[in-house]
């Protein structure tokens, strides 16, 4: 059976007509930009001038608590940190962090928003119920799981058989990644759910029942019908969710403080500017960060192969 | 925010700071505690300058980094600061300490314990005011020694307690998480063998770094013993001041090193009259311990609007009777034999405890004075941790790595 996606004539129309603009979609440009100008310049104030300040001092060995001692290393401070393998190793845990619970969202986020789709008693109270997670600040559900995987005061080692009572989950590497996983996918799954319940309900109620008729299976219309015609929604759940866990901060401060090579690459930059005032060295972190954002967002919006101005909705 | 001050400013002229004609109020920051610096502040309010205070983070690398990044800033609203011993230097380097007349600092340091004042001094400067003075004592489960069969009239060795716990299903509390106080335990190590993680501390970044050395592989040895015995508590690597009382406090307490607060921590029963008080083990047999030295300096904030009357604010709140009071109020002792003479200290502490934290203070071991300990702390803690995973290289590696640190060429 071959994959069924809806008609794609917008996109056809929207490439015939790129060619020679008429005048009403000229006009309508001008006027786009003149609306969307305030914003923009508010923007290059609040953003782009502090990102080019970023750029400036991580040119330089600048120390807060020593401001004499600032000088001008050009790209050192960039060497540094590439070369330095606790860079590349906090990477790795970030991206690590990213994959799995971007991955297990993905699949449980799925599952609720079909729930949350199809339910038909009690819908306001089970949606409302599935979003709790995502209302509470993360530092709380921080300490909430730390508090439950804790060895002083914790539930979690009564609760699973195969864990001996003293088993200390933030003594070691992986329990504690897999701790800070667990309550990041607690956190953040509804957001995902929401989401995809978008994506879901735009899927057509008319494809899917003509895909019953032709004899479809539940796991063909899974896969043929429902999943390629919400790429859009999934690229968009993806790309936020990805970004969000790539800047995981919350969870490492409040659980381990980076202890067991639990750092990511936020916590490292978080340390290098705040903890030890070292703002050219942060500051390349940071500039670094960003571009790995940047990397990683591009990177999203190539694999789905989807079309933004489609996304939009735009012709 | 500009304008929720301006209205309590016209709601109560005299209670702002800056404000002409009105007793200045300075204010102070301080770290958290049972209520002693509060009572201290009301003390030393008159009618020229009231003194309210501002609570700091729990954690003292969190202390540090608020008062530097605000002062750094020229935040004018600190006056008064109460500083951890490891950060006086730094904060002295930076500038961000107003300058004590000379006069007062040699009263300051006439009446200061040796010790408290070495922390308090950067470049033959008096910076701080010694406030309180706190060391680490080893406590004891009076049953559990029992049992075991040690003599604790004798100075005792980690290597005995270790032993004596694991032979009779004792836990020991130290604190090895991965913060400040596995530092302050490490250098208690260090120096007890003789030996200290860093000299020469005014080249700043270019001090010598000593901790690849006989002491500090003694050190190792001492934590590589306790994490693979029975005496090791299962949350060792994640332990700290509290965890550790909680473990002593437990069925399986046996023995812990914790400040002098811990007389107080478990109510008036002190789990059945159960708790026992020793000297500091010793790192090697027949060398003399050097217990951990914290504790509290006041300084003056150099941004701040009120520096006359801030300075001449800390004759009062250093006073030995405010020692006395502060400590009455939350067993973190006096920084000076004055302080230790208040008569509430008689009725709250045993004579021999008394005796006991003052001869552990006289010996204490501050941790190395330098602008870049936090520095150097942090790295150590990065090599020392987990506990489980320290050995005998353990010392060379973390002096490499504190040098490519204060030269720059890594990431801490």
């Amino acid at each position: 059976m071959s994959t069924a996606v809806a008609p794609d004539s917008e996109r056809d129309t929207g490439r015939a007509t790129k060619a020679k603009d008429s005048d009403r979609s000229v006009a309508e440009n001008r006027l786009g930009q003149k609306l969307v100008a305030p914003a923009v310049i508010m923007m290059v104030l609040v953003t782009a001038w502090p990102m080019a300040q970023a750029l400036y001092l991580s040119l330089f060995r600048y120390r807060l608590t020593t401001p004499d001692d600032r000088e001008f290393v050009g790209l050192g401070n960039y060497g540094t940190v590439l070369t330095d393998s606790l860079f590349w190793r906090d990477t790795w845990n970030t991206v690590l962090i990213m994959v799995i619970t971007v991955g297990v969202e993905l699949v449980i986020g799925f599952a609720f928003a079909m729930v949350m789709h199809k339910i038909m008693i009690a819908r306001g109270l089970m949606r409302t119920s599935i979003l709790i997670p995502y209302g509470i600040i993360t530092v709380v559900s921080a300490f909430a799981w730390q508090f439950a995987f804790s060895l002083n005061n914790g539930f979690v080692n009564s609760w699973l058989p195969f864990f001996e009572d003293n088993f200390n989950w933030f003594g070691d590497h992986w329990p504690a990644m897999f701790a800070i996983m667990v309550s990041e996918i607690w956190k953040t799954t509804p957001f995902m759910a929401l989401l995809l319940l978008a994506g879901l309900s735009q899927v057509s109620e008319d494809m899917l029942e003509a895909a019953e008729v032709d004899g479809a299976s539940w796991w063909q219309r899974l896969w043929k019908v429902i999943l390629p015609n919400m790429r859009a929604a999934i690229m968009v759940a993806v790309l936020f969710r990805a970004l969000d866990a790539y800047r995981i901060f919350d969870q490492i401060y409040i659980m381990t403080k980076g202890a067991q090579d639990t750092e990511s690459i936020s916590f490292l930059t978080y340390r290098q500017v705040i903890e030890q005032m070292q703002l050219g060295m942060g500051s390349a972190l940071s500039v670094l960060l960003f571009l790995s954002v940047l990397i990683l967002a591009f990177g999203i919006v190539k694999l789905f192969r989807v079309d933004l101005a489609q996304a939009r909705g735009e012709g | 925010m500009a304008v929720a001050a301006a209205i309590v400013c016209t709601a109560s002229l005299a209670a702002c700071s800056g404000d002409d004609g009105g007793a200045p109020e300075l204010t102070w920051y301080i770290n958290p505690d049972a209520g002693g610096q509060d009572a201290v502040a009301e003390a030393c309010s008159t009618d020229a300058y009231t003194i309210s205070t501002q609570v700091l983070p729990q954690d003292s690398s969190q202390q540090r980094i608020q008062l530097a990044r605000r002062i750094a800033a020229d935040d004018p609203s600190i006056d008064l600061m109460s500083l951890d011993p490891p950060f006086t230097a730094e904060f002295a380097n930076a500038g961000y300490l107003a300058e004590i007349p000379q006069d007062m600092q040699d009263a300051f340091r006439e009446q200061a314990f040796d010790s408290a004042a070495e922390a308090a001094t950067w470049e033959d400067e008096l910076v701080v005011a010694p406030f309180w003075s706190n060391t680490q004592v080893l406590w004891y489960r009076k049953s559990f020694v029992e049992k075991a069969g040690i003599d604790m009239d004798q100075p005792v060795t980690w290597d005995q307690i270790i032993q004596a716990a694991s032979e009779n299903g004792g836990k020991i509390g130290v604190q090895a998480n991965k913060y400040e106080g596995y530092s302050v335990w490490i250098n208690a190590l260090i120096s007890g063998a003789g030996g200290q993680i860093a000299s020469e501390t005014d080249r700043g970044a270019d001090a010598e770094i000593d901790i690849a050395s006989e002491a500090g592989q003694e050190a190792a040895r001492v934590i590589e013993e306790l994490t693979a015995s029975e005496a090791a508590p299962a949350d060792l690597s994640v332990s700290n001041e509290g965890t550790s009382g909680t473990t002593f406090g437990g069925d399986q307490g046996s023995f812990l090193v914790n400040w002098t607060y811990i007389w107080g921590n478990y109510g008036d029963d002190r789990l059945g009259d159960d708790i026992g008080f020793a000297r500091y083990p010793q790192t090697v047999e027949g060398e003399e311990s050097r217990p951990p030295y914290g504790g509290i300096g006041i300084g003056v904030s150099s941004s701040s609007d009120n520096e006359e009357e801030a300075i001449e604010a800390l004759e009062c709140l250093t006073s030995p009777e405010n020692q006395g009071l502060n400590a009455e109020l939350t067993q973190n002792m006096p920084s000076s034999e004055a302080g230790y003479d208040q008569p509430a200290l008689k009725e709250l502490f045993p004579p021999e405890l008394v005796a006991l934290f003052q001869e552990s203070l006289e010996t204490a071991a501050p941790r190395t004075v330098s602008p870049y300990w936090s520095d150097m702390s942090s790295a150590i803690q990065s090599t020392w941790h987990p506990p489980s995973a320290v050995d005998q290289e353990t010392p060379e590696q973390s002096a490499n790595f504190i040098e490519e640190i204060l030269n720059g060429d890594s990431l801490l």
